[in-house]
């Protein structure tokens, strides 16, 4: 299925901010509370049956903005718009019967994210009891089949009863998936889906994904710290750093014509299957600053080789540059 | 001669009642002076067993059946223990390995560790050591003012830049990084690796890297070996191998790595998992994940043939799928 033009999600302005503790001395002397600001102003939206991917190293937020989307940690501020409702307005009910139903999430570590303690079907068919979906165990047992097949665990009754540490990291990523796709939900949050899998089987849960996406029409936000993996399956791409995005678009066009310095010094720094290809310098200085003490206009200008006076004093705005390429930089 | 030679090694890990696994099975490779040799595998195919069988730091329950590690005329085998760690760890060969950054101790002076290291192996002041710390940090791009930090004062780069300063405090022949930049951010690994690359360059050193990334193991190495299921199943150099892999193994394994560079191709994976090494498969390892396996392959285990010049096969039908791609199996 084909993407469309209709925006399923988008988010506005949204920001998580951590309070830090505080001291004895700090509360005596009132000084201001501070926070970590793991998200700080993220703009974007998804369009139905498109992959959207979320880069940056770690500490840069996007997890933190995968998981306040689906309100999995609660936002300190903004708007995220799902199917026309307002998610952060939601109550406890429509929680349960809109978002936790209409959106999913698949996590890094199939090794930690399956109950150890319980069966393929178990865990599988645990989102149709909670949702009082079905009523008898046969009809629990055929719906769990029909995913399992769906996402290549056949023949499904090989996979039912086995717990998983009976399974391989690919398969029980796979698990993740069908429990995922069970509710038939329109968007999924994908965090680092394969990055704790071995390399020859990281192809085929990608692909799986491209292929539920073709078939079934899924949105996801897929969040990777590999801009390799991203340039494979995303359409659209955002860079972020200290918790904003600096850079946006069609993912091919970021990769291959970076316009951002944190960007280009990223895509720099990225290894290549290819023995002729050789790592240069990287264009950038020093190292990621706290995100307690985030630097004052342009949060990258510190590391910046290319910064000028502007850039301490004046934040960027998210510009589009190029057609659908959107930059923070005072450059352009 | 060269700078390491290893021949015909076997370790394995004995488990009670239930036999071995066959962690490092008859590798055999020599590695001459400044040259780089990377290992790469997936998790469980024995490359980090054959990182501390070559260091001989081996946990109790691991046997070694038969081979040799020769450094310098000396196989460290035959050696006794405290002439082992006296003249050979360290001097001759030093290892940088996977979260060796969290292997510094955290309430001693960064300073203080790199001069203990020096020490135990040299007769030489503490002053002098000192001294020799602070150069060893500055070669790795840390002003030496930071001797008096602590490690947690340290980001996770430092650390890692920190602990392969240590690896060269004295002068070593060899060095053997197994998975270092695993848990690095990118811009840190790259930073991490080109440092390495420079430093085997300036002094010369011979360098084994081990990792399960195969862009790593591309940017960093001259000659490449694929491990799997404990044994070397193609080597020669990097630009064979990745440019004219042979091996059904590294077929798959290539077609399914993705890259920012170049046009946007299918990937493809390799079906089933790794076999279980306590009781290996009879004939070739790979074969039953082997999309081109005959009857041969399940019985009579290949040899690493010379397939063509300086570029070794273990593979029946290396030659027959030479211009096979790995996509033909579907």
């Amino acid at each position: 299925m084909p993407q469309s033009d209709e925006v399923i999600i988008k988010v506005e302005n949204l920001k998580k901010w951590f309070p830090l503790r505080r001291s004895l001395s700090d509360i005596t002397f009132r000084r201001p509370r501070r926070y970590v600001k793991a998200v700080d102003g993220v703009n974007f939206e998804i369009k139905r049956g498109e992959i959207f991917a979320l880069a940056g190293e770690s500490g840069c937020g996007k997890t933190t903005t995968g998981r306040a989307i689906l309100r999995l940690i609660e936002p300190t501020e903004g708007r995220v718009e799902f199917l026309g409702r307002d998610v952060t307005r939601l109550d406890k009910k429509e929680m349960k019967e809109f978002l936790r139903r209409k959106a999913q999430i698949i996590f890094q570590d199939p090794y930690e994210s399956l109950n150890p303690r319980k069966t393929v079907e178990d865990i599988v068919g645990e989102p149709l009891e909670v949702h009082g979906l079905v009523e008898t165990k046969a009809e629990k047992r055929e719906i769990v089949s029909k995913y399992l097949e769906e996402v290549g665990l056949t023949p499904p009754e090989d996979f039912i009863f086995r717990f998983p540490h009976e399974l391989s990291g690919g398969q029980r990523q796979r698990v993740a998936i069908a429990r995922a796709l069970v509710l038939e939900p329109e968007f999924i949050v994908a965090d680092e889906p394969v990055s704790m899998l071995d390399m020859s089987i990281r192809a085929s849960i990608l692909n799986l994904m491209l292929d539920l996406r073709d078939k079934r029409g899924l949105s996801y936000l897929f969040i990777t710290h590999d801009l390799a993996t991203a340039k494979y399956v995303a359409d659209r791409l955002a860079i972020m750093y200290l918790g904003k995005i600096v850079e946006m678009g069609p993912a091919t066009e970021i990769i291959d014509n970076p316009l951002h310095p944190y960007t280009q010094a990223l895509i720099s720094a990225v290894p290549v299957p290819d023995p002729r290809h050789k790592i240069g310098d990287i264009p950038i200085k020093g190292e990621v600053p706290s995100p307690i003490n985030i630097p004052p206009g342009c949060r990258f200008h510190p590391r910046c080789v290319k910064a000028f006076e502007l850039c301490d004093k004046k934040v960027p705005e998210l510009m589009e540059i190029e057609p659908h390429h959107f930059v923070a930089c005072h450059l352009y | 001669m060269p700078a390491l030679e290893v021949e015909d090694l076997t370790m394995y890990y004995e488990i009670p009642f239930r036999g071995f696994v066959r962690a490092v099975d008859g590798i055999s490779f020599s590695l001459e002076k400044g040259e780089s040799l990377g290992i790469v595998g997936e998790s469980g195919c024995g490359k980090s067993s054959l990182a501390i069988t070559l260091m001989r730091l081996l946990p109790k329950n691991a046997k070694i059946l038969k081979g040799k590690v020769v450094l310098d005329g000396i196989n460290i085998y035959k050696l006794p223990e405290d002439r082992l760690r006296k003249e050979i760890r360290w001097k001759r060969i030093s290892m940088v390995f996977q979260g060796a950054m969290n292997a510094l101790h955290p309430i001693i002076k960064v300073g203080d560790q790199i001069v203990e290291a020096i020490m135990l192996h040299e007769d030489v002041s503490k002053e002098e050591a000192w001294k020799r710390a602070g150069d060893l940090l500055e070669l790795v791009g840390i002003d030496r003012s930071r001797l008096n930090n602590y490690p947690f004062e340290f980001s996770g780069g430092m650390r890692q830049r920190a602990m392969i300063a240590m690896a060269l405090a004295l002068n070593p022949d060899v060095l053997l990084a197994d998975e270092p930049t695993t848990a690095l951010d990118v811009i840190v690994q790259a930073q991490i690796l080109k440092l390495i690359k420079d430093l085997q360059r300036k002094f010369g050193i011979s360098l084994i890297l081990i990792s399960h990334d195969v862009s790593v193991i591309a940017e960093m190495s001259d000659k490449v070996a694929v491990m799997y299921a404990g044994r070397f199943q193609e080597f020669g150099s990097a630009l064979d191998v990745f440019l004219n892999p042979l091996h059904p193994y590294t077929k798959g394994l290539l077609s399914g790595v993705p890259s920012v560079k170049g046009k946007p191709r299918r990937l493809k994976s390799i079906p089933g998992a790794p076999p279980n090494l306590l009781n290996p498969p009879r004939g070739c390892r790979f074969a039953p994940r082997c999309p081109f396996a005959k009857e041969k392959c399940f019985e009579e285990e290949p040899e690493l043939m010379e397939i063509e010049d300086e570029h070794y096969v273990r593979c029946h039908f290396a030659e027959e799928l030479r211009e096979v791609p790995w996509d033909a199996s579907e």
